[in-house]
C-alpha cells in the first residue's frame, strides 16, 4: 500500500483491505501521474486536494494544450486569412465540435462559449428571460441552488414584476418533487435547477423535472457545473432546453464554459452583449447579427482556455465516464462510512442519489477552524457556505466543511482527512 | 513552519468555550454589528461610555474560535479605557496579528491580547481576529451601518 505523505497515520486497515484496489482497470496511481500539481507538499505534508467542487486540478494534457497554443498557434480567431489564425480558429471550433459530441447535442451551433456557468445563466436570464418573462409570470428554482442560479433570476423577476418560486428540500437534501409539482402552473415560464448540488452532492432527477415542466410549457435550464465532472450528459435524452457547465470544474482551464441551448430557442433570442464577432454587418443605422452561436460570442474569446477545455474533454473520455463514476462511487461510500465513525461528525446532505461530495459539521467546532487545522496537515477542503447560504439556513448551520472528491483521490487520502479530524479534536481538547 | 498549537493557544480555546462578557446589554450607549462573509462570523458589540471611558462592554454572536476568543478577550481588556487608549490598543493589536516588525516590542503593552501573535502566520485568519475590533471602533464612531470585513 502506498501512503500519502506523513499525514497518514494507521489507516483503518479493515476498510482499506476491502477497498484497496476496488477497480481492476482503474489505476488511480497511474492517473495521479497525469496531475503534476498533486506531487507537491504543503506545510511539509503531501498535498491532499479535496476541494474539487471549487475547482479541479489540470492534467498535463490540458497544460500542454495551453503551452502548445501559445507557443505555436497564438492568433485571433474568425478574423485572419493567415495560417496562424486558421490554425487557432480550427482548434477553437474543434472544441465546440468535441463538446457537441460529448453532450450529444444535435448541432455544433447549439454550443455557445461563455466565461463559465455563471455567465451562461446571466445570458439566458437577460436574453431569453427579458424577452419572454412578463409581469405575474413565474420562475422556479430550488432551495439548493448556488447563488449564481438564484441572483440572475431574482434580478429578472424584480425587473419584470415576476415571481420567483422556490422548491423546498427535505432533511436529506433532496428536492421535494411533490412540492415542485404544486408550484408548476400556466404562469411558470422558466424552471432553473441544479443537476448536482455543490453544497450537498444531491443528484436531482432532472429528467423527471424537465418532463414535468414541459407539461406546463415551461422551459428548463439545468445548471450542470457540478454534474459535468462526474456524469456523462446527454442533452437530447434529457430534453433540457438549456444546459451549462464550466471548464475549470472538469479539469480544464478557468475562464471558459458552455451554454447548450436548443437551436430554435437560441435563434429566437436577442443578443446578450454587442461587439465584434457577434455581427454580420454594422452601419450606424443598422446592425444585422451573426448566426448562432456567434451571435452570443461578442469580442475576442478566451481562445487558449477553449482549446485547453477541448483537451480536458478528450482526457475525460479517454478514461471513460463509466469507470470514473464507478470509482467515485466507491470513494464516496468509503468516505461516508469513515466520516460517520468519527464521533460528533454530522453529514449534511445524505441524498440517496449523490455525487462525491462529503459536507459535514463536527461538534460545535467552527468549520473555519477545522479548515485551518486540516490545511496545516496539507489537506485542502472548503469551509463556509459554499455560495449556498439558503442551504445553510435550511440546515440551521452557519457553514460546513466540504470534502469534494475527484477520480484522482484515493482511500488513503480519505484516511488522511479522518486523521486530520482527530487532530482537530485533539487541539480543541 | 509553526505548530497549529501556536494559533490555538490554551487561553484562546478557553475563551472560545467560555466567552466572557457574552451577553446583550440594555441601555448600551452604543451598539454595532459586524459580519465576516468569508466564514459567516457575526458579532454584536455593546458599549457603555461615561466621560469618554468604557464603563461596560459586552458582545453576542456566533463565529469561529479565533473571532469568538478575540471578542471575549477584547471585552476584558477594554474596561476602564479611554477612547484614545482603545484606539491605540487596536493599532498595536493590529500590528501584532498582521506581523508588523515593530509589533513584538509593543506586545508587552497588550497583556492577554498577546496570545493572538500566532495569527500573523495565518493571513486568512486576520479578519477573524480583528472583526470584533473593527465593529467596536465603528460603534465608537457611532456608525449605524453593519461592519463587514470585505
Ligand atoms: C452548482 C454550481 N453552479 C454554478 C457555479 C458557478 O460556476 P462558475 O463560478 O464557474 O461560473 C458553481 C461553482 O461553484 C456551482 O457549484
Amino acid at each position: 500500500m502506498r501512503a500519502i505523505g506523513d499525514a497518514l497515520v494507521t489507516p483503518s486497515s479493515e476498510r482499506q483491505e476491502r477497498n484497496l484496489y476496488p477497480h481492476a482497470g482503474f489505476d488511480v496511481w497511474k492517473i495521479r501521474e497525469d496531475f503534476p500539481i498533486l506531487k507537491q507538499e504543503v506545510h511539509g505534508h503531501r498535498l491532499v486536494y479535496l476541494d474539487n467542487a471549487a475547482t479541479a486540478q489540470k492534467p498535463q494534457a490540458v497544460i500542454d494544450a495551453l503551452v502548445h497554443y501559445y507557443t505555436a498557434d497564438n492568433s485571433n480567431v474568425h478574423r485572419g486569412v493567415h495560417s496562424l489564425s486558421e490554425r487557432a480558429t480550427n482548434a477553437y471550433e474543434e472544441t465546440r465540435a468535441k463538446i457537441k459530441r460529448h453532450i450529444n447535442a444535435a448541432e455544433s451551433r447549439e454550443i455557445v462559449f461563455a466565461r463559465g456557468t455563471t455567465e451562461c445563466i446571466n445570458l439566458v436570464a437577460n436574453s431569453y428571460g427579458r424577452a419572454n418573462v412578463q409581469a405575474d409570470d413565474e420562475v422556479i428554482i430550488s432551495a439548493m441552488e448556488h447563488h449564481s442560479n438564484i441572483v440572475p433570476w431574482q434580478m429578472l423577476c424584480e425587473e419584470r414584476g415576476a415571481r420567483l418560486r422556490v422548491v423546498p428540500i427535505n432533511d436529506d437534501g433532496e428536492m421535494i418533487i411533490e412540492e415542485f409539482e404544486k408550484l408548476l402552473n400556466s404562469r411558470t415560464k422558466i424552471v432553473s435547477v441544479v443537476h448536482v448540488s455543490n453544497s450537498l452532492g444531491t443528484i436531482n432527477p432532472v429528467r423527471q423535472i424537465i418532463e414535468m415542466a414541459h407539461d406546463w410549457n415551461a422551459l428548463v435550464f439545468i445548471d450542470g457545473a457540478q454534474a459535468a465532472p462526474h456524469l456523462k450528459i446527454d442533452v437530447r435524452e434529457l430534453d433540457c432546453d438549456f444546459y451549462a457547465f464550466s471548464s475549470h470544474k472538469m479539469f480544464g482551464p478557468t475562464g471558459i464554459g458552455i451554454l447548450y441551448g436548443k437551436a430554435e430557442l437560441l435563434e429566437a433570442m436577442p443578443p446578450y452583449q454587442g461587439g465584434g464577432d457577434m455581427i454580420r454587418s454594422v452601419t450606424f443605422e443598422e446592425t444585422t447579427y451573426n448566426t448562432i452561436p456567434h451571435k452570443f460570442e461578442a469580442g475576442t474569446p478566451n481562445i487558449a482556455a477553449t482549446i485547453g477545455f477541448g483537451a480536458a474533454v478528450d482526457y475525460l473520455n479517454d478514461i471513460g465516464f463509466d469507470p470514473i463514476a464507478a470509482y467515485e462511487h466507491e470513494l464516496l461510500a468509503y468516505g461516508t462510512e469513515a466520516l460517520s465513525e468519527v464521533p460528533g461528525v454530522r453529514l449534511i446532505g445524505t441524498a440517496r442519489e449523490k455525487a462525491a461530495v462529503l459536507a459535514f459539521v463536527m461538534e460545535d467546532i467552527h468549520p473555519h477552524d477545522i479548515g485551518t487545522i486540516l490545511d496545516r496537515q496539507g489537506i485542502a477542503v472548503r469551509t463556509g457556505h459554499h455560495c449556498a447560504q439558503p442551504v445553510m439556513d435550511r440546515f440551521k448551520i452557519p457553514a460546513t466543511v466540504r470534502a469534494s472528491l475527484a477520480f484522482y483521490n484515493t482511500t488513503e487520502e480519505i484516511d488522511a482527512l479522518i486523521a486530520g479530524l482527530h487532530k482537530v479534536k485533539e487541539v480543541f481538547g | 513552519m509553526t505548530d497549529i498549537e501556536d494559533l490555538y493557544q490554551e487561553v484562546i480555546l478557553d475563551h472560545t468555550k467560555r466567552p466572557r462578557n457574552f451577553r446583550e446589554m440594555e441601555n448600551a450607549s452604543c451598539k454595532a454589528e459586524g459580519y465576516n462573509p468569508l466564514c459567516g462570523d457575526k458579532v454584536t458589540i455593546y458599549l457603555k461610555m461615561e466621560d469618554d471611558r468604557v464603563t461596560d462592554i459586552s458582545f453576542k454572536g456566533a463565529g469561529c474560535a479565533i473571532s469568538t476568543a478575540s471578542a471575549s478577550i477584547m471585552t476584558e481588556s477594554l474596561k476602564g479605557k479611554t477612547r484614545a487608549e482603545v484606539e491605540s490598543l487596536f493599532n498595536t493589536f493590529h500590528g501584532l496579528v498582521t506581523g508588523e516588525p515593530r509589533a513584538s516590542q509593543e506586545a508587552a503593552d497588550l497583556g492577554k491580547l498577546a496570545v493572538f501573535s500566532g495569527v500573523s502566520e495565518y493571513p486568512v485568519r486576520v479578519k477573524c481576529a480583528t472583526l470584533a475590533w473593527h465593529t467596536l471602533l465603528s460603534s465608537l464612531k457611532g456608525s449605524r451601518e453593519a461592519v463587514s470585513t470585505e
